[in-house]
Formats: C-alpha cells, sequence, structure tokens
C-alpha cells in the first residue's frame, strides 16, 4: 500500500511539474517549453547557418523570379518584375525580420492585447476598442480596396506575410511568440490599415479640449485668451512669414455664438507626452556646395527595440525607391529615388475634438441633435482574455464619432473627457496608401503634390526636393475646415453649427516652393502665421525652438554638404535655456547662495547653452527652469485646483518671466505669504541643486546631463535585458537632437540629390527583430555618435557593389 | 547505464518531432521497464534527458556567441551568464526526466509487489 502511495505520489508529481513548465502562470513562461533546447527559445540564436549568401527559395504565389540583394546591415534589395511580386517580397522579407512586432502592435491597436497578455490588459484594450481604431482602420481599408493598383499591392503584401508564417514551426516561431507562449495568426490587409492608425494615434491622439474648457470655465475668456492665446510670441512657422497665397480660399462655416461646458470631473494621472516630434529641412541648390538640392530628415519617436523602421530598397518596373518602411505596411514611407527625395514630420493642426453630448435618458438610446432626437449605434466588442472567458463591452457612437467612456470609470488617457463624443480625422476614410504608391515613384514636384492630394491622416509636414531642383513643403492631410477656435474647447454636440462641415480643400493645405530664402524646414512648430493663411488649424503646437535653431543655421549656411546637414541633425543647442537662463541667473543673488550652490551657478553662468552628453549646465538648468514653472503655475492649474487643467505653454511661462515680474500668476496662492518671482527662482534653483546633490552627490562630472537624462532603447514589451540603458548621449526635448529620455531620433536620413542621388542614414536598432541576431541592434553605435552610414541603392539587379554579402533568388 | 542510454537516445530523438514534454513518458516508461532502483532510475532520467539538453544548449549557446542566452539570462534573472542558464535549462530538463524514471521505477515496484526486493539488493 505504501508503495502504491509513493508511486503515484511521484507520478503525481511528474505529472504537476511537466504541467506546469508547460503552462504560462501569470507573467512566468512555460519553462519546460521555453528552456527546451529542442523546441524553445535556443532555437532563435541565430548562427552561421541561418543567412546563407546564396540562395533559391520556393515561394507560393510568385509569378516570375525575384532577386533580392542584402547588405552588410543585412538591408534587402528587391528586385521585382511586377507590383504583385514587388510587394510581396516585401511582405515576406519584413515578416521574416519582423514578424512578432508587426503583429503585436496590430493587437494593441485592435484591442487585442487581453487575447494574448491576460486579464491584465483588459483597460488597455478597452482603451482602443473605444478609440475606434478598428472602425476608422476598416473604413479607410474599403477605400483603399476599391483601387485595384493598392488592392493589389495589399493582397499580395499580406499574401507575403502569410508564406513566411505558413513556413513557421513551434520550433521556429520567433522569440517573443515562444516567451509569451502564443502562436502567430494569418495577416489581413486590415491589419495593414490597423499599423497606419496606430501611428495615426500615436502622432494625433492626444487632445487638451477638456484641460482648455475646464480653465475657461473657471478663470473666464479673458484669462484663457491671455494665458493661451492662439499664436505665441516666440514662432518661426513651417510657411515663410510673408509667403503670398497662390489660391482664392473658400468660405469658412460661422461662428455660433458660443458655448459653455460642463466641467469634467476627471482627475488626472499623467500628462500626454509633447516629445514625440521631427525635424526635416531641405536646402536649395544655391545653398549647395553641389548645386544640388540637400534634403534631411529625422523623425522623434519612441526609442524601441525591434526598431520602428525597416530599411528596404525596393524595385520594379517604373520604380526603384529606397529608404525606410513601417513594418506592416507596404510601400517606402521615408526615402528616396533617382529623381525625388521626400520625409514627414508631425503637424500639430488639431484633427481630434470632443462634442458634449445631452441624452434623452439614462438609457442612452437617443442623443439631441439638429432639433430632434437621434439614435445611438450600440457595438459590441467582444474582448478574448487569456484563461478567461470573454468579455463584452457595449461602445455608444454617435454621428460625431464614438463616445470613448460612457460611465464613471478609469479612464486610459486622463484627458479623455465623459460623456463626449469624439471627432477624429482617424476614423475618415483616405487613401493613404495611393500616397505611398505615388511618391515611390514621383519623378517631381507635380507628381508629388498629387500624390498628397489623397493623404488623410495622420497630419505630416511631407518635405520634398528633386534634381530638377525644386525644394517644397507641404502640411498635409485631411484638415477640418474650421470656424476660429473651433475644437479649442468642447464643442456643443446638439447644434450642428459645431460639426465638422469639410475639409480645407487638398490644393489650399498650406505650402511654399522654392521660397526666396533658399530652404525649407519643419520641427512640428505652426504650419503657418494665422496673419499668412486663411484657416484656422489649432491654437497650440510644438514648441519654436528646434524649428527656430534650424532656420537660424539654415540660413547662415552655405556650399553645404551632406555633412552640413548630418551636423545640424546632431546640433545640441538649447535655445530656451539661451533665452531664459540669463533673465534667471539674474533673479538669484550668488551672494544668499552656500559655496556649494554657487558652484552649479557659477558653471550656468559660463554654460554655452550646449546639452552634449558630459556638459552640467543642462542638469541643472533642465531641473530649475521646470520646477520653476510648476512653482508658477501649479497652484492655479495643477491638481490641487481639483480641476483637469494644463499649464500655459512654455513660450506664455517665458513671456511672464521675462517681462511680466508682477503678474498674478507668481504668488503662491495656497501659502498665506506673498512669493516674488525671485523667491521662486531662488527656491527653484536650491530644489534643484538639492535633488541633484542627493542624486548624484557633491556638484561634479557626475551631474553630466547624460547621467540625469539617461535615455533609454527598451525592447517593445519592456523586457530586461533586450534593450540599451542609459545610452552616453547629448541633446533632449526642445533640441534639434531631440533625443529625450525614451524618445529621440527613430531615423535619421540625408539625401544629396543630383545626377547620381547618394543618401546616408541610421536608425537607433537593426534590421533584425530577433534579439537572437547580431542585426538586431549593430547601428545603434553610429547612431549614438551622430554618423550615418552611406545607404546602398542599386540602379540594377546585378550591379557590382562591395557592400552587397548576399544575394538569394526567390522563384514559384 | 543502460537505463541513462536509451534514455537519453530516445529523448533525443523524440524530442526532434515531438513537444518537448514526451520526455516524461519517455523515460517514465524506460525506467518502468529497466529501473532497478529508484535512486538509480532517478540518476538515470535526470542525466539522460538533462545531459541532453545541455549538450544542445551548449552546441546551440556557442554557435550564437551566447548573444541570446545573455539577454535571457538577465530577463530570469540570472545575471547574464549564459553558462548559467545552460546549467538551468539541463536542470529542468532533468528533474522532469528524473521525476518521471522515479515515477516508473516505483510504479513497477508497486505492481509487482516484493517479488523483485531480493534481486533488486543483489545488483546494487
Amino acid at each position: 500500500m505504501i508503495r502504491w502511495l509513493k508511486a503515484l505520489l511521484a507520478l503525481l508529481v511528474t505529472v504537476a511539474l511537466t504541467w506546469a513548465l508547460n503552462t504560462r502562470l501569470g507573467a512566468v513562461p512555460p519553462f519546460g517549453k521555453f528552456l527546451s533546447p529542442f523546441r524553445g527559445f535556443w532555437r532563435n540564436g541565430e548562427t552561421a547557418n541561418d543567412f546563407p549568401a546564396q540562395q533559391n527559395l520556393a515561394l507560393p504565389g510568385l509569378q516570375q523570379p525575384v532577386q533580392v540583394r542584402f547588405d552588410d546591415q543585412r538591408v534587402p534589395h528587391i528586385f521585382a518584375q511586377n507590383d504583385h511580386d514587388l510587394y510581396y517580397t516585401q511582405g515576406y522579407l519584413t515578416a521574416r525580420d519582423r514578424l512578432w512586432q508587426m503583429d503585436f502592435i496590430t493587437h494593441v491597436a485592435a484591442g487585442r492585447l487581453a487575447e494574448i497578455i491576460g486579464k491584465e490588459r483588459l483597460e488597455t484594450d478597452r482603451f482602443f476598442r473605444r478609440m475606434g481604431l478598428t472602425y476608422g482602420a476598416r473604413k479607410s481599408l474599403d477605400k483603399a480596396m476599391a483601387d485595384p493598383t493598392v488592392r493589389t499591392v495589399l493582397t499580395s503584401y499580406s499574401d507575403g506575410i502569410n508564406a513566411y508564417i505558413n513556413s513557421l514551426t513551434p520550433s521556429t516561431y520567433p522569440f517573443e511568440y515562444k516567451l509569451l507562449d502564443y502562436a502567430p495568426e494569418p495577416w489581413e490587409p486590415l491589419k495593414c490599415a490597423l499599423i497606419l492608425k496606430y501611428m495615426a494615434f500615436d502622432l494625433t491622439g492626444r487632445s487638451d479640449d477638456l484641460r482648455l474648457s475646464n480653465a475657461l470655465g473657471k478663470y473666464g475668456p479673458e484669462v484663457v485668451r491671455d494665458l493661451f492665446p492662439d499664436y505665441p510670441m516666440r514662432e518661426d512657422p513651417v510657411i515663410p512669414e510673408g509667403t503670398p497665397l497662390d489660391f482664392k480660399p473658400v468660405p469658412v462655416p460661422a461662428a455660433p455664438a458660443g458655448f459653455e461646458a460642463d466641467y469634467s470631473p476627471l482627475v488626472p494621472q499623467n500628462q500626454p507626452d509633447p516629445e514625440l516630434g521631427s525635424n526635416n529641412f531641405a536646402v536649395s541648390g544655391t545653398k549647395s556646395a553641389t548645386g544640388y538640392p540637400l534634403l534631411a530628415n529625422d523623425p522623434h519617436l519612441q526609442l524601441n527595440l525591434p526598431s520602428i523602421w525597416y530599411q528596404t530598397q525596393l524595385a520594379a518596373p517604373g520604380v526603384n525607391v529606397c529608404g525606410v518602411a513601417i513594418p506592416g505596411a507596404p510601400f517606402i514611407i521615408i526615402g528616396f529615388n533617382e529623381q525625388v527625395a521626400w520625409g514627414v514630420t508631425n503637424t500639430y493642426a488639431d484633427v481630434l475634438d470632443w462634442y458634449q453630448l445631452k441624452f434623452k435618458d439614462n438609457t442612452r438610446r437617443e442623443y439631441w441633435h439638429d432639433g430632434r432626437w437621434k439614435p445611438v449605434r450600440r457595438v459590441v466588442e467582444r474582448i478574448k482574455v487569456r484563461g478567461l472567458p470573454d468579455r463584452l463591452d457595449t461602445v455608444l457612437y454617435t454621428h460625431h464619432g464614438p463616445i470613448v467612456y460612457d460611465h464613471n470609470e478609469k479612464p486610459f488617457l486622463p484627458q479623455t473627457p465623459i460623456l463626449h463624443a469624439m471627432r477624429w480625422t482617424n476614423h475618415d476614410a483616405a487613401n493613404e496608401y495611393l500616397t505611398f504608391y505615388r511618391l515611390n515613384r514621383a519623378r517631381n514636384y507635380q507628381d508629388y503634390t498629387a500624390a498628397l492630394a489623397t493623404y488623410g491622416a495622420p497630419a505630416q509636414n511631407f518635405i520634398f526636393a528633386d534634381s530638377q531642383k525644386d525644394i517644397a513643403i507641404w502640411p498635409n492631410g485631411l484638415l477640418p475646415l474650421k470656424w476660429k477656435e473651433q475644437g479649442k474647447f468642447i464643442l456643443d454636440g446638439t447644434n450642428p453649427a459645431y460639426d465638422w462641415q469639410g475639409w480645407i480643400p487638398a490644393a489650399q493645405n498650406p505650402h511654399v516652393k522654392n521660397p526666396p530664402r533658399g530652404f525649407v524646414s519643419s520641427a512640428n512648430q505652426f504650419s503657418a502665421n494665422p496673419k499668412d493663411y486663411p484657416y484656422y488649424l489649432n491654437w497650440n503646437y510644438g514648441d519654436y525652438e528646434r524649428g527656430h535653431r534650424i532656420n537660424e543655421r539654415l540660413a547662415r549656411m552655405n556650399h553645404a554638404t551632406p555633412d552640413s546637414l548630418r551636423v545640424l541633425q546632431n546640433d545640441n543647442l538649447g535655445l530656451n535655456a539661451r533665452l531664459i537662463l540669463p533673465r534667471l541667473l539674474g533673479l538669484v543673488q550668488p551672494t544668499q547662495l552656500s559655496a556649494a550652490q554657487q558652484q552649479a551657478y557659477n558653471t550656468l553662468q559660463s554654460w554655452n547653452f550646449y546639452y552634449d552628453a558630459h556638459a552640467t549646465g543642462p542638469t541643472i538648468f533642465e531641473l530649475w527652469y521646470n520646477n520653476l514653472a510648476k512653482r508658477i503655475w501649479d497652484d492655479d492649474f495643477g491638481k490641487a485646483t481639483g480641476l483637469e487643467m494644463r499649464y500655459p505653454t512654455r513660450d506664455r511661462t517665458n513671456t511672464l518671466l521675462l517681462q511680466e515680474p508682477n503678474s498674478q500668476w507668481i504668488d503662491d496662492s495656497r501659502t498665506p505669504a506673498k512669493e516674488t518671482l525671485a523667491d521662486l527662482a531662488r527656491q527653484s534653483f536650491l530644489f534643484a541643486t538639492d535633488s541633484l546633490t542627493r542624486k548624484f552627490g557633491p556638484f561634479g562630472p557626475k551631474w553630466a546631463w547624460a547621467n540625469q537624462k539617461s535615455t533609454d532603447i527598451l525592447h517593445l514589451a519592456q523586457l530586461p535585458g533586450f534593450g540599451h540603458m542609459d545610452l552616453d548621449v547629448g541633446g533632449g526635448a526642445g533640441i534639434v537632437n531631440a533625443t529625450s529620455e525614451r524618445n529621440g531620433p527613430s531615423w535619421r536620413m540625408v539625401v544629396a540629390l543630383g545626377p547620381q542621388v547618394q543618401a546616408y542614414g541610421v536608425f537607433p536598432g537593426g534590421e533584425s527583430g530577433n534579439p537572437g541576431s547580431p542585426f538586431y541592434d549593430d547601428m545603434i553605435e553610429t547612431w549614438r555618435t551622430g554618423q550615418l552610414h552611406p545607404l546602398v541603392f542599386l540602379r540594377t539587379a546585378d550591379e557590382k557593389n562591395p557592400r552587397v554579402k548576399a544575394a538569394w533568388v526567390l522563384t514559384h | 547505464m543502460l537505463l541513462f542510454l536509451l534514455i537519453l537516445i530516445v529523448a533525443a530523438i523524440a524530442q526532434s518531432f515531438l513537444p518537448w514534454w514526451i520526455v516524461a513518458p519517455i523515460s517514465l516508461l524506460l525506467a518502468a521497464g529497466l529501473g532497478r532502483t529508484g535512486g538509480r532510475s532517478f540518476l538515470a532520467g535526470f542525466a539522460g534527458v538533462g545531459l541532453g539538453w545541455a549538450a544542445v544548449a551548449t552546441w546551440l549557446n556557442v554557435q550564437n556567441d551566447g548573444l541570446l542566452a545573455h539577454r535571457v539570462a538577465q530577463l530570469l534573472p540570472l545575471g547574464g551568464s549564459s553558462w548559467a542558464l545552460v546549467l538551468v535549462t539541463a536542470t529542468v530538463g532533468g528533474l522532469v526526466g528524473g521525476m518521471a524514471a522515479l515515477a516508473g521505477c516505483w510504479l513497477r515496484h508497486a505492481a509487482l509487489g516484493n517479488r523483485n526486493r531480493v534481486g533488486e539488493s543483489a545488483t546494487v
């Protein structure tokens, strides 16, 4: 009997152990399955044999042979004989390097993370479903698929991805599938649309309408006009001031009388990240050494691995284009061909508004609009949750758009208001694919403008240069035709006068071609001065410093070479410090400081305003300035007020610091004492030096900017050990070299147009998404040191190039 | 020794086309047939599966210059040591193989009653 007990106990332990090691428990991977060197993660370490220099690969569905040559950074150069094979191969090779990443992002966008992670991601899923990314993706996809050219591209690209997925076995699944213990699912064109909608969410999915409505309710229109003006004091807009209009404006809808929105009682948990931005600039032939234009672009996005971008060359009859693509979407998004080069930065035109709704009753089945009750459309979202039953969530849609939150619950983003419908360009159908299809094939300025005309979201500043010596920039996308300040505050959802009533005609989006100053540029600042442009776009854009610094240097630039533009991309001068630091130093009496504090003070006095990695000036200044701004505004616009509001802009803060020392906003209304600007300046200086002393010890080289900033490149799932931490890099928010803690130049490119186009580029990662590949992060060091690689651009499939290391032939 | 070798070889072959947990039934059945004492069966199962895993993991680790294992060893966390991860891998495989072999051996003992006990002690 005891023997049986012993034996059964051993059997039970064996079965339990095997089960436990084969099952994901919470965040713990199934260790047996994961560690098994026959099937598990060990199989994902790339070995020399995994990437043959020559091979013939049979892929189902290819129509003709495709030649692919790989350069020394593993960048594929694809030569196909027709569009179908070209995009099929792009899909196949992108999936080969990046399948998990692109699949994961579509899960985020579609609100399907709980399906693979578990119930802890349920709120994220509900948020994305209610933001309607899939709703927008379906609408855009329907429009795109109606175009036969684009349909061919999207279906063949998806077929290529599926050819790769179908070649996988559990032992060859990409690493992250094994860690998270799930399997790839088939790709479909909808996922391409989701990828673009996610990008548009990232770039246009935030809004201050609610915060400003609360400020308006609390302080009234006069204060809001003063503190939140429609145009900053210091600005250097994308379209140079004084650029004449080359079109006859259409009439703008009349502004309704006015609407007082209810307070929104949300409590903030985190601020939206204002640091997603980008730079692009192009100089004309008159400013370059060769007489041909030069173009540069560096989009600033979150620094992640696998990299956001995937470098590729795509060649087929009628096209030979090189640059970077977004994994999961066809085409080159930023790049060049033999005749033209283009790039993008985000434009902060206001394309997301909120409408306060009036329901008939608590069942919320009808809402009041245009003098009658209209039905609410109810969409039931079924959310799969790993290891648990499905969850159902009903999302209410009005004609404006979805109601992102319809009952009191913790919102995922704090500025998302309750009981408001969202109107957002990301839900409008537009054929962005056709834009990139045409841009990839553009030969001149006319081709470029024709390409831009079908573009919707996210609105971007499309910069352009060509070998016919034209340069241009168009802030472009679907831009609602608004009355002045429409959407600066929450809008009245009952009155059709508040609805969006059409679009700015595509040909009347802001633009400039070959301006007299000899260059074009953008860095997320205002598209145009309202004096020069007839339509209201937004009251607030990215801060002006980067754009102004770029223009300041470009204005002085002559005989420019690609290296001049590269050096400008790495410029570390802080214009905010240059403007404000002398004023701040004047507000503090050094005699009142301790010896140690005086050291910090003297450092700032002799600092040249450059945010270099080893400088200590930026460390002290940034902490000082931000704390001072907090001391000025927090009592009036912070959490203590009990309302969700935002601080005035940096530009408005600076005007106060420079010109309004007696402003009513300086006194901390929470204390009985009457604070002066000098008091706040001294307190915040001491706060800065004290906290730095606590963090790094006494003033010294440890206070280096790179230590304080601590730039990290993290794995998309934030896996420890899979990123690069604490990089030794300068730059920062508001600096041309916009490398901040977690965001930065996700791709730096410089293109020299001419009879033989030559381009340079780098991104902070590598071509491979496999953390077991040496090509996962091989470009980071080049990126960190501000260098660029010459980009291999082959004119023909057989062109000799010493940097080409492998040649594959793909056939049916 | 025979049991160890058989587990090593049969498990290695089976795992190249079946899921990893096939090592459990293999070790259990082989030990049920050939295991003499519980202790020796456990050791044979542990070493048979564990050494197989160690050998393959070592080979893949060397081929990859320890790149991926170094990252996984920071995730787990094992201080980034790829060789510590090889050891953990071998231990996990070994434990399953050993426990299964132990269970197999003891199940046979239970099924056969006392009949084998004399022969068993003679061969130890």
